[in-house]
C-alpha cells in the first residue's frame, strides 16, 4: 500500500509541487532586506565600531599611558609609548591602532580605567593609501572630538550595567 | 487590418521592386530580432527580481529607468560586457572558441521564423515547421559541445560533455511529446496545429495530451540547461561549465543563447498544448467579440506564463545529480510518453473526445 502511494506521489510530482507552492508564497511575502544606504539597521549603544581616543571636558587627554588596553589586546593591534607631557603628568608619546590587526573585540575599552579608548557607532570607514590603517595618536583624538556627544551619550545610557 | 502591403508598394517605387522584398524582410526580421533580444533582457531582469522575492530579497533596484528601480539593469550589464575585454586562452584552439559562441545563438533565433506570432505572421509558413524546429534545437548542442572542446579546459568539457549527454536523453522525450501534438492536429505545420486547438481553453492540447505537456516542458527545461537540471554549468562542481573561459561578449552571446531558449521552449509550450494565438475566450463569446480575437496579445500573454514556470523552478529546486537526470529522462518520461502516445491513438481510433468528427 505504501509502496503503490509513494508511486503515485512520484507520478503526480507531488513534493515538487509542495516546494513550488512554498516559493509561490514567499514571492509575495514583505522582504526582509533593507536598502542600505537609505536605510540603516538600528544599532545598540554597545555598538563596536572605528576607535577614538577621549579628553576631559576641559581639553586634558583622559590616557594615563597605563597601557592595560596594550596587554589585554588579543591581536596585539595596539602600540603604545609613554613618556612625560607639558604638565608633567604620564602621557602616550605614540597610540597606534592597527585596524587590519584589530578584530573590535572592545576589550581595550574595557580594560581602561579612565575610559579613554572607546569604539565608535561609526562602521563606514575606509582606506585609500597604504599606512592608512593605522590610526595614530592625533587621528584618534580627532575621530574622539569629532564623535564626543554620541560617545558620551551611549556611556551614559549605558552606565547602568557596567 | 494593418498589413506591410502600402509600405512594400512604397519602398517599390523608391528602390526596384527587387529589392524592396529582401529590404522589407531584413527589416522585418530586424524587428523581431531586436523584438526577442529586448524581451530576453527584461527575462533577466525579471528572473534575478523574481529569484530574489523568492528568496524574501528586492533584487536589483539600484539602476533607475523611467524611476522604475532596476528597471535600467539590463542595459547596464550589456555596457559592461561590451567594455570587458575577450579572453582566448593560450592553449585554445582559437577558430572553434571564437566560432562557438555563434553556434548556440544563431538556432537559437532562426527558430523564431517558423512561430507564428499571429494568424499568418510567421516569417516562413513551411509545412514541416514542426520538424524545423525539431532539427534547430538540435543543433544548439554543437555551439556547447564545441565551446568546451575548444577552450582545452577540463571544466569547460566535463560541462560540454554533460550538457550533450543531458540533451540527447531529453530530446527523445521532447520528440515523443512533439509526436503526440502532431497526431492530435494531424499536420506539422505550425499554424495548422494552432488552429486545430480551436475552441477555448479546454480544447486545447493540454487537456487531452496533459502528460505530454508536462513532459515536453521538464524536457525543455532540461534541453535549455535551466535548473534544476543545469549540471552542465554547475557552478558548485564545474565553476560554469562549458563557457567558463568566455568572457565580455562572447560570454553574453551565450547568455542570450540560453535566455532566448528559453523564451522560444515557453512560446513552443503555448503553441503546442495552449493554441498559441487563439484567444481563451473564443468558443465561449461570441466570434465577433474583441476578446475572442486571436492575436499576437493572446500569445504574448500566455507565454509568459510558461516563462515565469523557469524561473519558479529555478527558485525552488535544487540541481539534480547526474544519474538522477539519466533516470528521470529515461525512465520515467520517455515511459510516460509511449504510454500516452498509446492512449492518444486509441482515443483517435475510437473517435473520442476533441476526435469525434475525425475519419
Amino acid at each position: 500500500m505504501q509502496g503503490i502511494r509513494s508511486f503515485i506521489k512520484t507520478f503526480l510530482l507531488w513534493e515538487l509541487l509542495q516546494g513550488l507552492w512554498v516559493t509561490l508564497k514567499n514571492l509575495f511575502r514583505p522582504k526582509t532586506t533593507l536598502n542600505y544606504p537609505e536605510e540603516k539597521t538600528p544599532q545598540s549603544p554597545r555598538f563596536r565600531g572605528l576607535h577614538a581616543l577621549r579628553r576631559y571636558p576641559n581639553g586634558e587627554e583622559r590616557c594615563i599611558a597605563c597601557k592595560l588596553c596594550e596587554a589585554v589586546c588579543p591581536a596585539l593591534a595596539i602600540t603604545i609609548d609613554s613618556g612625560v607631557g607639558a604638565d608633567g603628568t604620564r602621557r602616550t608619546t605614540r597610540y597606534d591602532i592597527d585596524l587590519f590587526k584589530c578584530i573590535y573585540c572592545g576589550f581595550c575599552e574595557e580594560a581602561c580605567p579612565v575610559d579613554a579608548i572607546v569604539e565608535t557607532r561609526v562602521l563606514e570607514y575606509h582606506m585609500e593609501h597604504r599606512g592608512e590603517n593605522i590610526m595614530t595618536k592625533d587621528k584618534l583624538l580627532a575621530v574622539g572630538e569629532r564623535f564626543e556627544p554620541v560617545i558620551a551619550a551611549d556611556r551614559a545610557a549605558d552606565a547602568r550595567y557596567r | 487590418m494593418w498589413t506591410w502591403e502600402p509600405i512594400r508598394v512604397r519602398l517599390s517605387s523608391l528602390i526596384t521592386a527587387y529589392w524592396a522584398d529582401p529590404v522589407l524582410t531584413a527589416v522585418q526580421i530586424l524587428m523581431v530580432m531586436i523584438g526577442v533580444i529586448l524581451v530576453m533582457a527584461f527575462y533577466t531582469l525579471a528572473e534575478r527580481k523574481i529569484i530574489g522575492w523568492m528568496q524574501s530579497r528586492r533584487g536589483p533596484n539600484r539602476v533607475n529607468l523611467f524611476w522604475v528601480p532596476g528597471l535600467g539593469q539590463p542595459f547596464a550589464d550589456v555596457v559592461k560586457l561590451l567594455f570587458k575585454e575577450i579572453l582566448v586562452p593560450g592553449d585554445a584552439n582559437k577558430v572553434l572558441f571564437r566560432v562557438a559562441p555563434f553556434l548556440t545563438m544563431i538556432p537559437a533565433l532562426a527558430i523564431w521564423s517558423v512561430i507564428p506570432f499571429a494568424p499568418q505572421k510567421a516569417f516562413a509558413n513551411i509545412d514541416a515547421g514542426l520538424l524545423f524546429i525539431l532539427a534547430m534545437a538540435s543543433l544548439g548542442v554543437y555551439g556547447v559541445i564545441l565551446a568546451g572542446w575548444a577552450a582545452n579546459s577540463k571544466y569547460a568539457f566535463l560541462g560540454a560533455m554533460r550538457s550533450a549527454a543531458q540533451i540527447v536523453a531529453y530530446e527523445i522525450a521532447m520528440g515523443f511529446a512533439m509526436v503526440g501534438v502532431l497526431m492530435a492536429a494531424g499536420s506539422l505545420n505550425i499554424g495548422r496545429i494552432i488552429e486545430s486547438q480551436h475552441g477555448g481553453p479546454l480544447s486545447w492540447n493540454w487537456f487531452w495530451l496533459f502528460p505530454l505537456f508536462v513532459v515536453y516542458y521538464i524536457a525543455g527545461v532540461a534541453e535549455t540547461n535551466r535548473a534544476p537540471f543545469d549540471v552542465a554549468e554547475g557552478e558548485s562542481e564545474i565553476v560554469a561549465g562549458f563557457h567558463v573561459d568566455y568572457s565580455g561578449m562572447a560570454f553574453a552571446l551565450f547568455f542570450i543563447a540560453e535566455y532566448v531558449n528559453m523564451i522560444l521552449i515557453s512560446a513552443l509550450t503555448v503553441i503546442f498544448f495552449f493554441g498559441g494565438w487563439l484567444s481563451p475566450f473564443d468558443g465561449y463569446l461570441p466570434a465577433s467579440s474583441l476578446l475572442a480575437q486571436p492575436g499576437f496579445f493572446w500569445f504574448g500573454l500566455k507565454t509568459l506564463v510558461p516563462m515565469f514556470g523557469f524561473l519558479w523552478l529555478r527558485a525552488t529546486f535544487p540541481r539534480y545529480r547526474y544519474d538522477q537526470i539519466m533516470r528521470l529522462g529515461w525512465k520515467a518520461l520517455i515511459p510516460v510518453t509511449l504510454v500516452w502516445l498509446f492512449v492518444e491513438g486509441v482515443l483517435i481510433y475510437c473517435h473520442v473526445g476533441p476526435w469525434k468528427g475525425h475519419i
